[in-house]
């Protein structure tokens, strides 16, 4: 065992405080990014993945129908309209769909919002991919103006047998301050 | 005890500057049983309010505050200093050192604590008043919606973790460097092994503590978002940081009860410790697998169905060596020749009431029941039988047991016995009605309930005053022992103590173990 003093005591302290800070460190550089990695890979708490969808290589499944969900739910202070233009759809496993998402700003000014998803059951969050989705990006609305926020899923064909409807809530949240400070800091 | 020994200092300065261990350990005593008091004080209020349904006294913000402050100071102020007082006291005389291996820091570790907690304890007086957030502090209760003062209760819980890792240190590097020749590990006295192990723990979680309360500092003044589901951090996530530290946390909490106990049942069984290997490897597993139980304290926040189960059954797991401790503390008073004096009594209380809050811990550690339990009064009298029968009983045992060694002193054996049926008692009535309101669906942390539960709630709350008036029983027979109790210059207080500590001179003079003892 290497020596870091010649005082066995001070030793085993000086090994003992380099614990503490591996500890500490291990909070932010392992626990935080692995937690947003294993949400993301296994699709637990409603994660559905940040990134656009990409190949769809299998046949559309015509024997099956799921029903999808939409819910909108402003964060506490958020203003906006923020609805779904329909709040259920039946969709076939495998076939491309298109919604969109309705947004008001009837503030005078402009502001910059950002869209939360999350898919219920979980289990069901793995197999429902997005194309394309307004939660990609922040969204800026000038004051008084609407929007159209398109949204393109796809449910997977392995969606498991025994789900038979799957909810898609957005949470939108007021993000202006912070899209600021961005800006700002560029 | 020999001239050539100076005795300690005179006046204030004795014990702002000391460096002694047994000086520390007085102090660390001192002041924990002080947080108690406060604590418990705490405590009453709540019950006071409980005792009937309806707003009688206070607020419900205010009620936030004292469920918050009462857990955070009974953890912190009250059960874990006093377990370092303890370890400060007794672990050099336990393993034949002169004192703890780092005197200075010892000093240090001590004397950051009383202003920590008076800290914590002003936010009461602080525009939008002290934490009200639960001791548990899930965010965003702690970040978005948090008073003012939770900053200063952040810095409270860096310091006072830093004190703790302090501490521990300390106690580490005591026991690896500093046993008496011959003093091998698998000789040194259960209390040192089950704080040998505490101490790992405690350097290996409570910085994980002060890095969630980090996070939390630097989501509500600098404007990251690691909690906060708008800048996309989630606040699941502070769940999973706090049980990381949590768990191994409540294990830090008993795992010196069990050392204290495995001493004094041993003593007035008259016989040695069954199974003393057993219970090093038991005590080893239990630190082990605290690491990998964390979310069985959060099952209801949306897990998938694998998660579940493992936590579930590693949880479970743990009852395998807390169930060879518990069957080793009954053999070694199987044929003992047993005499029931106060410690004893505090300690077999301990082993019957510890038990039965491992079994409710066991109903909850099932994921499908818990779904149930959760957040209800069951948890409350859950944790309570394992921190207060636990915790509690075995330090007041331990108090018992080794104070007429400290300071040459018998205390008054009828008052103790009183003192041990009047907790246990009121203890008892305390908690055990909080078992059937829990499972009947009342939920913790609330200042008011439904009429069916009104019964139950009084029994708790007279119980409650009835146990926190035998501690004022207590503090009179400690105080009562030190200025005027018997003399006693026996070396082995009790006939069936076994141990270096009790090969001393009674009182335990300022210095000993000058030079080592031998250890066949």
């Amino acid at each position: 065992m290497f020596k870091l003093s010649d005082n066995p005591s001070i030793d085993t302290a000086t090994k003992l405080v380099g614990l503490a800070v591996v500890m500490f460190a291990f909070v932010f550089v392992v626990m935080v990014p692995l937690y947003d990695v294993l949400c993301d890979a296994l699709g637990i708490n409603g994660k559905t993945g940040a990134e656009a969808y990409t190949s769809v290589p299998a046949a559309v499944d015509e024997s099956r129908v799921v029903t999808v969900q939409f819910i909108a739910t402003n964060n506490e202070g958020m203003p906006w309209g923020f609805s779904p233009s329909t709040s259920t759809m039946k969709v076939n496993p495998g076939a491309v769909n298109d919604t969109v998402f309705l947004a008001r700003n009837p503030l005078p000014f402009a502001m910059v919002a950002q869209a939360i998803p999350s898919v219920s059951p979980a289990r069901a969050a793995a197999y429902f991919h997005k194309t394309e989705c307004f939660c990609f990006n922040r969204q800026p609305l000038d004051g008084g103006d609407s929007a159209e926020l398109p949204l393109q899923f796809i449910v997977d064909q392995d969606l498991p047998r025994d789900i038979g409807t799957i909810t898609l809530s957005y949470t939108i949240f007021d993000v202006t301050e912070r899209a600021a400070g961005d800006l700002a800091s560029r | 005890m020999g001239d050539h020994h100076h005795g300690p200092a005179k006046g204030f300065g004795r014990w702002l500057f000391t460096t002694n261990h047994k000086d520390i350990g007085t102090m660390y005593l001192w002041f924990s049983f002080a947080m108690f008091i406060l604590g418990g004080f705490f405590a009453m209020v709540i019950r006071a309010e409980l005792f009937q349904p309806g707003m009688q006294l206070i607020d419900p913000a205010f009620f936030n505050q004292m469920t918050t402050l009462h857990g955070l100071i009974m953890v912190f102020g009250a059960i874990m200093p006093s377990f370092v007082g303890l370890a400060n006291w007794l672990i050099p005389m336990m393993i034949g050192a002169p004192d703890m291996a780092l005197p200075r820091m010892n000093n240090w570790s001590f004397w950051i604590l009383p202003p920590t907690f008076l800290l914590l304890a002003s936010t009461l007086f602080m525009e939008g008043g002290a934490p009200a957030f639960g001791w548990t502090f899930y965010a965003p209760l702690s970040t978005t919606y948090a008073p003012p003062s939770v900053t200063f209760f952040i810095f409270s819980v860096h310091v006072l973790g830093l004190s703790s890792i302090m501490g521990s240190i300390n106690i580490i590097a005591t026991v690896m460097n500093m046993r008496a020749p011959g003093m091998t590990y698998m000789k040194m006295p259960l209390f040192v092994w089950t704080w040998l192990i505490t101490a790992f723990l405690l350097v290996a979680v409570m910085p994980v503590l002060a890095g969630a309360v980090t996070m939390m500092l630097m989501d509500i003044h600098f404007g990251t978002s690691f909690f906060s589901a708008a800048g996309g951090g989630d606040p699941v996530l502070f769940q999973h940081v706090f049980w990381f530290f949590g768990h191994p946390e409540v294990y830090i909490i008993i795992l010196p009860a069990f050392g204290v106990v495995s001493q004094i049942i041993p003593a007035f069984s008259r016989k040695p410790l069954f199974g003393y290997d057993s219970m090093v490897y038991a005590t080893a597993s239990i630190a082990f697998l605290s690491f990998i139980v964390w979310a069985h304290h959060m099952y209801t926040v949306g897990m998938p169905v694998a998660g579940e189960l493992f936590f579930m059954y590693a949880t479970m797991l743990i009852a395998v060596p807390t169930g060879v401790k518990v069957f080793n503390w009954i053999s070694t008073m199987w044929r003992g020749a047993m005499t029931f004096e106060t410690p004893m009594l505090f300690s077999i209380g301990f082993l019957v009431l510890f038990t039965l809050g491992g079994f409710t811990g066991l109903m909850l550690s099932i994921a499908p029941a818990d779904f149930q339990y959760h957040d209800s009064y069951f948890v409350v009298a859950h944790f309570h039988y394992v921190m207060v029968a636990g915790a509690v009983f075995s330090m007041t045992a331990a108090i018992y047991f080794w104070l007429p060694k400290w300071c040459g002193r018998m205390y008054n054996e009828t008052m103790g016995k009183t003192h041990f049926w009047i907790s246990f008692i009121g203890f008892n009535l305390t908690f055990f009605p909080q078992h059937f309101v829990g499972l009947a669906g009342m939920p913790r942390r609330i200042p008011d309930y439904a009429l069916q539960f009104a019964d139950f709630n009084m029994m708790s709350s007279i119980g409650a005053f009835i146990y926190g008036a035998s501690q004022i029983l207590f503090l009179y027979n400690v105080i009562a022992t030190i200025v005027a109790g018997e003399p006693t210059s026996e070396e082995k207080v009790w006939d069936g103590a076994e141990g270096l500590e009790w090969t001393l001179p009674t009182p335990a003079p300022y210095h000993t173990f000058e030079t080592p003892p031998a250890v066949k």
